[in-house]
């Protein structure tokens, strides 16, 4: 089922929590609407659902257009960051309530439903907890009930609210991967929203990176990372080295650095590397010169950081450790050369 | 493809948690409904026979002999029994909420007895004790003590009917909050009093407050335990209450009002702080008297 | 041969906080003085009627129908309370209106009203001519001195209880579990029913049983209105002070034996009610 957001716009009292928000996402789609707190991802999610109205806009599901339609109508599966199960039904009873709770015309009957629940129960891997009561289950198994509960009603889209955010660590990686393969069995349109760009890029197929009620920038984890849009996203997703300088004529100049800025249009700039794609290289064109004021080892990761001339922010650069290479040393002259980079042009 | 909406903003919707529109309004409805019969109309009964025959009749039936000498009975009762109580609950909480010991929750048990016993079986125990043939008449006899028929007998039947108040609002709350700051006052090097004074009364003055204006409330408005043991001797053993009693049934309705218009005055006074700590002080009460 | 061992030190108090012993001990204390030595001489007394002396006071018809008027209306009202402190707790709760604090307050009147003043201000109200009493006259229906009244007195002082063990369940339940409900498609009153109706079961039962319990040993809101007159409208512990007064400390022995056992029951059933149904969950472990 494809799911299109049009113009949405929600307001409260002195800040738009959406501003016009214009989203398309393809039938069998995970989506994840990344940002911090107070971007709007979750009250996109919301009103996407029919928990939250929005001012202006329009949500369609397929064709229909679903504004008018009230949270029961829309047939969303929504999975709540604290899972939500009904405390005083098993978990059997939890997954069936949808199909239990339609009106007669339309409710199977309850062979059917058991089967129903029996299914689901072996797609979210728990066969043997139909009988158990919420409480007795742990975080991970809370939140694959819910998912199965969603499930259960055949919704048009499954709607994710930090899905992991109650979990610990560990257990939301292995969740996460979880997520993935079920995603892969079933096929079903998903929009997760998350804080976590590491369960971002791992599970998504898109990104939407949010910031105060707007899209920042949308693309596949790959294009998320590499090629940021602007430079509120290549800060947020992943570290950023930033250098101030200028563009003239298409390139950009910041103490010896020299590097190519064609799309970039002349003026004060800002250069964004991240930490693995700065490498060491000769003196010579365009290379700039630093100081080495540190180095971290650290999970087989070597972080070096850099003086450079003229600048108060250190530099970070980064390598793998290449098992015992001496790597370089406090105090150490080097020459850093960018291999992918972003120049965003910076009124001041 | 996207068939770009205009600038009309969207019509409200249902909101698909709230019941409709008319049912709120039928709900809301019948419960200030019920609330004003049950509630409202009875007071506003005290107030309209209390000054029913004008100012000047309420003030001579509180200025009366009888109900003025009730009146300091039912002052001097509360007098006694709140202190009483308070300190005592504070030592009881203390024990409770500070140590570990076998037999907790059966003390916590008892404490909470005089609320399910009726005030007349309370007043019939006290009886059982003191009156002749009671565990301790000889004795008072020995000592020309009076209990019953007396002012003792009154206070101890308050004590007893108030025994829980101050005890059931410090124990949630000192629980809650723990035992970390009196450690550290003893680690620090303070002595008992230094710690108690220094941080343990200032965190829990207002549950204590709380408690102690419930109590209060309570004590002076209790009829059925001092009504047992009172003996209803004008002027001597009649409480506030009794003496509203004792005018009510001699068919002086007005004076009967007067009186529990001060009464109802006293319990109003009790709600208005009641919220007012709520309100101000709630997040350094009970958990159960927060107010949102 | 000397020996190295050293000298044992007694440990001072395994308590870091100071006062166990006194705090324990007049806690203790006061606790048997006020509460303990009187209701012990009941029981004593009670336990001396035996059991025949005990069914014998309590077999005089008088006795029964007062005990009979007692437990049926305390029934009846605390029913009748849970239902409306069910009504009034949830509007406080979930809707807001002009006046909802006002009413809020209102709630605790009952508790905080001396139960003389509440006596005698409802007599007047419901009595033939008073304000809603003069009214119901037309319709040939009594509320002030017959059981209607008792009941109403007995709803009267019910309804804190049943309303403030309501409020704060209601309030903790959060919207997630309504708008879980919601977006599985099912309908308000599905949900209200199914989801919200079981979360206040408990809380509801126990203000049911506090209201009960209360309503038993209530003596001063209700013998103003009840009218007393014996085996019609005589409740039980104004029956108690009439024994006294006759010196008959045996039958008002047995009648306060038998309202002190159904209050401990009623003490007992509230205290299980959340083990109760912690344990069906239990169930089908």
């Amino acid at each position: 089922m494809q799911l299109h957001v049009q113009g949405l716009t929600k307001h409260y009292p002195g800040v738009a929590a959406l501003d016009g928000i214009d989203l398309d996402i393809a039938s069998g789609e995970l989506v994840a609407l990344l940002g911090p707190s107070g971007s709007g991802k979750t009250t996109l999610l919301r009103v996407i659902a029919g928990l939250l109205h929005a001012d202006k806009g329009r949500v369609l599901f397929g064709e229909t257009d679903a504004t008018r339609l009230s949270l029961r109508e829309r047939n969303v599966g929504f999975v709540f960051q604290h899972y939500a199960l009904f405390r005083h039904m098993t978990v059997a009873e939890n997954i069936g309530f949808g199909l239990r709770s339609r009106p007669r015309a339309r409710r199977p009957d309850k062979a059917t439903i058991s089967k129903r629940v029996q299914e689901l129960l072996q797609l979210v891997q728990l066969p043997e907890h139909g009988g158990r009561y919420p409480d007795q289950l742990s975080g991970g198994q809370k939140q694959r009930i819910a998912l199965a509960r969603a499930l259960a009603i055949d919704p048009s889209v499954l709607l994710l609210d930090e899905p992991f955010g109650a979990l610990d660590a560990k257990v939301r990686v292995e969740l996460r991967r979880w997520l993935r393969k079920l995603h892969e069995r079933t096929g079903q349109t998903t929009l997760f929203v998350t804080h976590d760009q590491d369960e971002a890029l791992e599970l998504a197929d898109r990104v939407v990176v949010m910031r105060a009620g707007k899209v920042e920038q949308v693309g596949t984890p790959d294009q998320i990372y590499n090629a940021p849009a602007t430079p509120y996203v290549f800060e947020f997703i992943g570290r950023a080295n930033v250098l101030e300088g200028r563009v003239e004529q298409g390139r950009f100049q910041s103490g010896a650095l020299q590097l190519d800025a064609a799309d970039t249009q002349d003026g004060p700039a800002r250069l964004y590397v991240r930490p693995h794609d700065l490498v060491l290289s000769e003196p010579g064109s365009g290379a700039l010169p630093a100081r080495v004021r540190g180095v971290l080892r650290l999970g087989g990761r070597v972080t070096s950081e850099l003086e450079i001339a003229g600048h108060a922010r250190l530099l970070e650069q980064e390598t793998f450790d290449a098992g015992g290479a001496p790597g370089l040393s406090v105090g150490e002259a080097v020459h850093l050369r960018p291999t992918r980079y972003r120049v965003f042009a910076h009124a001041d | 493809m996207a068939d770009r909406l205009t600038e009309r903003s969207n019509p409200p919707l249902r909101d698909p948690l709230q019941e409709p529109a008319w049912l709120r309004a039928l709900l809301i409805g019948a419960a200030v409904l019920s609330m004003a019969l049950l509630v409202v109309l009875p007071l506003a009964m005290v107030l309209a026979s209390a000054f029913g025959d004008g100012f000047r009749a309420w003030w001579e039936a509180l200025a009366e002999p009888d109900a003025l000498s009730a009146l300091r009975l039912t002052l001097f009762t509360a007098a006694i029994v709140i202190p009483i109580n308070a300190i005592f609950g504070l030592f009881a909480a203390w024990a409770l909420t500070r140590f570990e010991f076998r037999g907790k929750r059966v003390l916590l048990a008892f404490i909470d007895l005089p609320f399910a016993v009726s005030p007349v079986v309370a007043g019939l125990c006290l009886v059982l004790l003191f009156g002749t043939n009671g565990w301790l008449h000889g004795v008072l006899q020995e000592h020309d003590i009076k209990i019953l028929f007396a002012r003792p007998g009154i206070v101890l039947a308050t004590l007893f009917v108030t025994f829980p108040f101050v005890v059931r609002e410090l124990v949630p709350l000192m629980q809650q909050q723990g035992a970390d700051e009196e450690l550290a006052a003893r680690s620090l090097g303070a002595g008992a009093w230094t710690m108690f004074r220094r941080v343990t009364l200032p965190n829990i003055k207002w549950g204590l407050l709380y408690g102690v204006l419930l109590c209060g409330a309570r004590a002076m408005g209790e009829f059925g335990a001092v009504s047992v043991v009172s003996g209803h001797i004008r002027g001597l053993t009649n409480t506030l209450p009794l003496h509203v009693e004792i005018l009510y049934n001699e068919f002086d309705g007005t004076a009967a009002f007067a009186v529990a218009s001060l009464l109802a005055g006293l319990a109003l006074v009790t709600l208005i702080l009641k919220f007012w700590l709520e309100a101000r002080h709630g997040d350094a009460l009970a958990h159960s008297h927060r107010r949102h | 041969m000397s020996s190295l061992a050293l000298p044992t030190t007694r440990l001072r108090s395994r308590n870091p906080l100071p006062g166990f012993g006194l705090s324990l001990g007049l806690g203790m204390a006061w606790l048997g003085v006020v509460v303990l030595l009187p209701l012990a001489a009941l029981a004593v007394r009670a336990a001396g009627l035996g059991p025949q002396g005990w069914l014998r006071a309590l077999r005089d018809e008088r006795v029964q129908e007062a005990l009979k008027l007692s437990f049926g209306a305390s029934l009846t009202a605390a029913v009748i309370a849970s239902v409306v402190g069910a009504l009034v707790a949830w509007v406080l709760v979930r809707y807001r209106f002009t006046g909802r604090r006002l009413l809020d307050a209102l709630v605790d009147l009952p508790f905080a009203l001396p139960t003389a003043v509440a006596g005698i201000a409802l007599t007047a109200i419901y009595a033939p001519n008073g304000w809603v009493g003069k009214l119901l006259v037309a319709y040939d229906i009594k509320v002030a001195y017959a059981v209607p009244g008792i009941v109403l007195a007995l709803v009267f002082i019910g309804l804190p209880f049943t309303v403030r063990t309501l409020q704060p369940v209601l309030e903790t339940l959060g919207r997630e579990p309504e708008e879980a409900s919601a977006s599985l498609g099912a309908s308000r009153f599905t949900t209200f029913r199914r989801v919200i109706v079981p979360e206040l079961l408990p809380a509801w039962l126990t203000g049911f049983s506090l209201a009960f319990a209360r309503s038993l040993g209530e003596y001063g809101s209700v013998i103003f209105i009840a009218g007393n007159l014996p085996y019609k409208t005589e409740i039980a512990p104004l029956l108690i002070t009439i024994r006294l007064e006759e010196y008959d400390y045996n039958g008002a022995v047995a009648i306060a034996a038998l309202l002190l056992v159904a209050s401990f029951v009623c003490l007992l059933v509230i205290n299980l009610i959340p083990l109760l149904f912690e344990k069906k969950a239990k169930r089908n472990g």
